[in-house]
């Protein structure tokens, strides 16, 4: 084959491969583009629909439109009655009059931002993230806010594992980042730099909450005081905890594997007795579980039939109990109790 | 935007050389170069995104990937450049180490869960490692040795016009159709699957030592002794020093982010700025180390690197700090990177061009990687700034004391002895 074949061919093929593949980007843009606006018109109820009784907001995963955004149900009729609303959210967490949502705000220059939505789905304050958003809480009387994400840019940037927790006020208070308060694990000060954080609850006296505290390889389920800024451990090996709504007993997940891989089961366990229950579900269980009440748990489940979909189920938090399907194409579900 | 390769400036008369273009054959590794970082950069970017939002897949799990993608490729580049000396073919095992990502690309269209991606991101950092140390044996062997610094800036310019490209057109994609992760990899696949072709069908499969044999000098055999010959010795020595006070963007970054609000909002997009000083710098300070000397400009580069520490533990912190600490981290990639590959190329011992530069290149990476680990330790031992401040004041010592060990070198690439 001659220099001149040879230059052909490669001409040839970058107008057939680079050609295709904008023809292939541009027609699955235009399809996608076709199927949004075949399918509008459900999404104008505002945040606050389902007003009246207790309802769980969450996060649209239907593989259409209404993807990504911002949906409710009755919490006693899941099955029936969605609303969309016109609010797109990563990760969205509900509680009286106040919505966290994090967003990964798209464009040709990427960022990440948590915002704070009034009923009408309007943002009344924003903070930029570091990363990737993670996981989204509000305390039961909306006053305190505290979201996760992780400290990503991109390959060049990355540094590791690493991740932000941030609690605000929600009139604007700053309170930082978890990083900065002081960790106690057995009785002694931790310094150590691969510090991180995740997963907040929070607790009825709007200055207690629980998160995810690791170093050193192991996690922690960390207690906090807002007030003396201090983070105490409690327990090895549960992440993102969330307290029951009486306050008496946290779920969490807890890597149950014995292998080098991670698996992840949720356990419930009694702030009194200090006993902990394993659920029954032997899937993987990668989420901060939220309670629909003081005796059912609610945890999203990646479906496998679409990358990005997945379904809520319900299980008894007693461990006694097999998981339920409650709303499916559903994730980051919130109780949003009246 | 036009590019010009061709060096429209004065040329030196008294050098006596084919002054001028730079090999059409390095342009199109570069531009193979260019269109494998789209392909793989474009992937990189979205990971974590798909592993932790698309896959719903855990932090620790994507933490896990992001190590395997930093640490693989370092282990199996001297593995590329032996192969690549011994079997006297840069370009196939160059080619087979490009062909490997290529079919990682497709394996990622059906790949699914957490182990499958690892698997996938492994055999293509597999195939980076592989091809780095033929690929700049083939630079070396298809240019003039006066202009190699040149050459390595031209390619390492289009590198990095691929690195920047390839996020920006993932995440167009994914601002059009925000769950389109397929539509991502199918771009990519196609741009890994033409950077193998164009490498195949343009590049000549040259056999330097059989040309070299056939001009009448005898081949010499490849021996790992060769590497640790007095000169290599200490291109390999100074630049694994530099590498140990290397701490790593990521944590560059990270000062920025604690003190200045305008780089907290933007820190996503740091690396970009990095990439586009970059991108400006490579194929000026390519040429000025081809006239001012490889060494001296590789390691006084390590001066930006030390005036970035500078910027980042300034008590203020600001957009313009932020800016011109980025401006001169993009100008320590373009005065080292390149120019430590034309550096290794030119004193490796002859037939050994590929492991002369994998071996660098290595120490290199290996040096980085404990220079962050022994970062993080000084960080939490010392404080964010101290930290820096002591790396910095190690660095402001390393410099001129490597200038001094590299003084004899800087004299060989005068008089155009090499050993």
């Amino acid at each position: 084959m001659n220099a001149r074949a040879r230059t052909t061919i490669a001409v040839g093929l970058s107008v057939l491969l680079l050609g295709g593949a904008a023809a292939y980007c541009v027609s699955a843009i235009l399809g996608y583009q076709s199927r949004q606006a075949a399918s509008t018109g459900a999404r104008s109820a505002a945040l606050g629909t389902h007003a009246g009784g207790e309802r769980i907001v969450f996060r649209s995963t239907t593989p259409d439109a209404d993807y990504g955004l911002v949906a409710s149900v009755p919490a006693r009729a899941p099955g029936a009655g969605r609303l969309v609303s016109g609010t797109a959210c990563d990760r969205v967490y509900s509680e009286a009059a106040t919505t966290v949502c994090l967003r990964t705000d798209r464009g040709i220059l990427t960022t990440f931002s948590a915002n704070l939505l009034d009923d009408a789905g309007t943002t009344t304050e924003a903070w930029a993230l570091p990363g990737i958003p993670s996981r989204a809480r509000v305390s039961s009387d909306g006053s305190l806010v505290g979201f996760t994400s992780f400290v990503t840019g991109e390959s060049y940037a990355t540094i590791g594992f690493s991740t932000a927790t941030r609690i605000v006020d929600s009139d604007g208070v700053d309170h930082g980042n978890l990083e900065d308060f002081t960790l106690l694990l057995d009785g002694e000060r931790n310094t150590a730099v691969d510090r991180n954080f995740w997963g907040v609850t929070f607790a009825d006296d709007d200055n207690t909450f629980y998160a995810t505290g690791a170093t050193g390889g192991a996690t922690w389920l960390v207690r906090g005081d807002l007030a003396d800024r201090t983070l105490t451990g409690v327990r090895r090996g549960a992440e993102c905890p969330s307290l029951s709504p009486d306050g008496s007993r946290i779920a969490y997940k807890k890597n149950v594997s014995t292998t080098g891989s991670v698996h992840w089961a949720v356990a419930v366990l009694d702030l009194t007795t200090m006993e902990e229950t394993m659920m029954t579900d032997s899937r993987n269980i990668d989420d901060q579980v939220e309670w629909l009440d003081d005796e059912t748990l609610l945890y999203a489940v990646p479906r496998t039939d679409g990358v990005g979909d997945s379904d809520v189920w319900s299980i008894a938090a007693d461990g006694g109990g097999e998981p339920a399907l409650l709303i499916e194409h559903a994730s980051s579900p919130s109780v949003v109790r009246e | 935007m036009y590019i010009s390769f061709t060096d429209r400036v004065r040329r030196e008369p008294s050098a006596g050389r084919r002054a001028g273009k730079v090999s059409s054959v390095v342009v199109t590794l570069g531009v193979v170069s260019l269109l494998t970082d789209i392909s793989s950069e474009s992937v990189a970017s979205i990971l974590p995104l798909y592993v932790t939002s698309a896959l719903g897949l855990s932090t620790i799990a994507y933490g896990f990937i992001d190590g395997i993608y930093q640490g693989v490729s370092a282990v199996v580049r001297i593995g590329g450049g032996w192969a690549s000396d011994r079997a006297d073919h840069p370009k196939w095992v160059a080619f087979g180490g490009y062909a490997v990502s290529a079919l990682a690309k497709v394996a990622l269209l059906v790949a699914s869960g957490f182990a499958a991606v690892a698997a996938v991101i492994t055999v293509d950092r597999l195939g980076k490692g592989v091809r780095t140390a033929p690929r700049d044996a083939l630079i070396t062997v298809n240019s003039d040795s006066g202009t190699l610094g040149r050459s390595f800036g031209v390619h390492r310019m289009l590198d990095t016009v691929g690195a920047a490209l390839g996020p920006l057109i993932a995440f167009l994609i994914l601002f059009f159709v925000p769950t389109g992760y397929q539509l991502v990899f199918i771009v990519s696949l196609a741009c890994a699957v033409l950077g193998v072709c164009l490498l195949g069908l343009l590049v000549p499969g040259r056999r330097p030592r059989r040309e070299r044999a056939m001009l009448g000098e005898v081949p010499v055999p490849f021996r790992w002794r060769g590497l640790f010959q007095p000169q290599l010795r200490r291109i390999v020595l100074a630049a694994g020093v530099l590498a140990l006070l290397t701490v790593g963007d990521g944590f560059i970054y990270l000062v920025l982010q604690a003190r200045s609000p305008f780089a907290a909002l933007w820190f996503p997009l740091l690396y970009v700025g990095t990439n586009v000083a970059f991108f400006l710098f490579a194929i000026p300070l390519g040429r000025l180390a081809d006239r001012f000397g490889r060494a001296r400009v590789f390691v006084l580069g390590h001066g930006a690197l030390l005036a970035a520490y500078a910027c980042a533990a300034l008590p203020v912190g600001g957009a313009v700090v932020t800016v011109a600490c980025l401006v001169l981290l993009g100008v320590f990639y373009a005065a080292t990177d390149g120019v430590l590959a034309a550096l290794a190329a030119q004193f490796a011992p002859r037939d050994s061009t590929a492991s002369g530069i994998a071996a660098a290149q290595t120490v290199v990476a290996i040096g980085r990687l404990l220079g962050a680990t022994g970062f993080g330790v000084l960080w939490f031992a010392a404080g964010r700034e101290a930290a820096v401040l002591i790396v910095a004041a190690a660095l402001a010592i390393a410099i001129p004391l490597l200038l001094l060990v590299l003084r004899p070198l800087s004299v060989a690439e005068r008089t155009g002895v090499a050993a």
